[in-house]
């Protein structure tokens, strides 16, 4: 088998908060062991919702965050290991984009000045006219590298950003909710952008969303994660759901078709508070299908074709 | 017979820019009006419109009525209207975190619209209270009830919201992206409350959403806005099926359906005007597959639809079902 591209193992982030005089010390564990490996050229969603990891995640692949513990190998060199020189030349192979691009871009430059950082940051010769090419791939009309950030409309200003991420030509580009905050007319354009760019690029995405309806329709594999943990990797985007959790994310997303309405069946419950999680599976105390095994037991992520961690798979 | 909540040709100014143009429709009680279009299209100022909010923001109607329940707006007071509000028109704001006070209890924020406006006394109110959070699923209602708004979740909180819209006993509610801050499984239970209060109690509910799959799952009659215009206004059903208006023909393909394939989401190009930079003719010309001369030059009028609903497009598609 050919090496992947990014494999992560066990990775791990835990945030500690209080500690004071008047505050106890509590610990949370925003990412618990996850392993995923990704092949070059694939699309990779993680979905889930508000906090279960996917944000830490997408940041501890980046090693923008440190992790606790576990490894993030690229091409098979750990990322951990690394000293600070070597890690950032190895951060010319890797991107991100963030979710708001109100405030990911500096108000006070300009776009030209923008697509330049990458190229300071990294002590790289910058080419003249890369700007206006840079603009041309993300569908932008040169003229707007003059223009300040403010001056852009949501989406022209999430294609700056996107045109910063590809700056150095990188393999492999972390999406971090880059359409929540945009209309879905403008959110299309932006995924039909990325769309072609990785066709064009050969790039390797890892996307993050909270909508399962757009990672079904993007991705090539999607990991679901609550509270921390991966629940299930469904190896195709139409693949049918065996967590009940998975299920009830499909059940959530509303078609946008009045002819097939079904009567809305939401999950029960609320998210339980990441520091005071229950001893089994998180999501016990919401599952129509949970046993007492379920609320002592945590259940782990087989190694199967399409993994889950369910005591009572679907 | 004249509907509870009724624009006829509503325009709408603030200041010197002119926001809205025309604005028609109508909704009844037990039905669910969808309000859709991108941002600054005018969703939230047709609401603060239909409220009789608008010299809060500085805005006025120019021309047209907003009639509620036979009343036109503006020949009530700001007295009459905030009786209206509250008593008769309940409102469900995008953020429950800051609609609510958070240096008050829970309780006594909805104690305080029935208290006001049914001039219930203490403990009446907040018998009210308790028994409309028990409506609402809220657990342990007489201990949320004590608790500050902080320590609840989001969902939590916006079902607060709702309680207090509900408190004054409304025949409208007018719930304002109502869910957009939510997380997707909290989203469903706060639509199927929604759903259920207009058919359980004949509330009229006018829903101002972006999101097409709350549109086509919860709504009886959908009005697109561009612009600060109508672009069409149909039931829900045709509205999908057989959109007349390229705009909303747009806005439907935007969205992933289940089995997709890759390269078949269509975005619509550029983006909305500003006010201040409206086109002439019809204003979705610039983005418009179908434009031609006309549409540049000439603003298209609303006409009606075989099946009783608008559309105001020189090209406008039969919309035959």
């Amino acid at each position: 088998m050919t090496q992947p591209l990014i494999q992560l193992r066990a990775l791990t982030r835990r945030f500690e908060t209080g500690g004071g005089w008047f505050t106890p010390a509590r610990s949370m564990t925003a990412v618990r062991a996850v392993d995923l490996a990704i092949a070059r050229g694939e699309v990779v969603g993680v979905v889930g919702e508000s906090g279960c990891g996917k944000s830490t995640l997408a940041r501890l692949v980046l090693r923008l965050i440190e992790p606790t513990s576990g490894q993030i190998l690229l091409d098979g060199t750990d990322l951990t290991a690394l000293p600070r020189a070597a890690l950032r030349a190895a951060r010319r192979r890797m991107a991100m984009v963030f979710q708001d691009p109100y405030s990911s871009l500096d108000p006070r430059y300009t776009v030209a000045d923008v697509l330049a950082e990458p190229f300071v940051v990294q002590r790289r010769p910058m080419d003249k006219g890369a700007a206006e090419a840079m603009l041309a791939d993300v569908g932008l009309p040169a003229s707007v590298a003059a223009s300040h950030p403010h001056q852009l409309s949501g989406g022209q200003r999430q294609r700056v950003g996107i045109a910063r991420a590809l700056a150095l030509r990188p393999d492999f580009i972390v999406l971090d909710e880059p359409t929540a905050s945009l209309d879905v007319s403008i959110q299309a354009q932006i995924i039909e952008l990325l769309s072609g760019l990785r066709d064009r690029l050969g790039l390797t995405y890892l996307f993050i969303s909270h909508d399962l309806g757009l990672v079904r329709y993007f991705c090539d594999r999607i990991v679901v994660m609550y509270l921390g943990a991966v629940v299930e990797v469904l190896p195709r985007p139409d693949a049918a759901p065996r967590h009940p959790y998975t299920q009830a994310l499909m059940q959530s997303n509303l078609s946008p078709d009045p002819s097939r309405r079904r009567a809305i069946a939401p999950l029960a419950g609320e998210i339980p508070s990441p520091f005071s999680l229950p001893p089994g599976c998180a999501f016990a105390g919401r599952c129509p299908r949970a046993s007492d095994r379920c609320r002592t037991e945590r259940p782990a992520l087989e190694t199967a074709e399409h993994p889950v961690a369910c005591f009572h798979p679907i | 017979m004249s509907a509870l909540l009724q624009l006829s040709g509503v325009s709408v100014a603030i200041g010197k820019a002119h926001l809205l143009e025309g604005i028609d429709l109508a909704l009844d009680r037990g039905q669910i009006l969808g309000l859709v279009g991108e941002s600054g299209s005018g969703k939230s100022l047709t609401a603060m419109a239909a409220m009789g909010l608008l010299p809060l923001i500085g805005g006025r109607v120019t021309a047209g009525e907003v009639r509620f329940d036979g009343t036109d707006l503006s020949t009530l007071g700001e007295a009459g209207r905030r009786h209206l509000r509250g008593r008769r028109i309940g409102f469900v704001t995008q953020n429950p975190m800051t609609a609510l006070d958070p240096v008050q209890r829970i309780g006594a924020q909805i104690d305080v619209v029935s208290r006001l406006h049914l001039g219930l006394d203490k403990a009446a109110a907040r018998a009210r209270t308790l028994d409309l959070m028990a409506q609402l699923r809220i657990p342990e209602a007489a201990a949320v009830a004590e608790a500050w708004p902080h320590q609840l979740s989001g969902g939590m909180k916006q079902r607060i919201v709702i309680a207090m819209a509900l408190a004054g006993d409304p025949d409208l509610i007018i719930a304002d992206e109502p869910t957009t801050a939510l997380d997707v499984t909290v989203q469903a239970q706060i639509l199927q409350i929604l759903a259920g209060l207009v058919r359980d109690r004949g509330l009229a509910l006018m829903l101002i959403t972006h999101d097409m799959g709350v549109v086509a799952q919860l709504c009886d009659r959908v009005a697109v806005l561009y612009a600060g215009r109508l672009a069409e206004e149909r039931a829900v059903g045709p509205i999908f099926a057989a959109p007349a208006h390229p705009y909303t023909r747009a806005l439907t393909l935007c969205i992933p359906r289940e089995g997709m394939a890759r390269g078949s989401l269509h975005g619509i190009p550029g983006a909305v005007p500003s006010a201040a930079a409206y086109p002439a003719g019809c204003r979705f010309h610039p983005r418009c597959a179908r434009a031609d001369a006309t549409c540049r030059a000439t603003v298209p009028a609303l006409s009606a639809l075989p099946d009783g609903g608008l559309v105001a497009c020189h090209h406008a598609e039969p919309g035959a079902p």
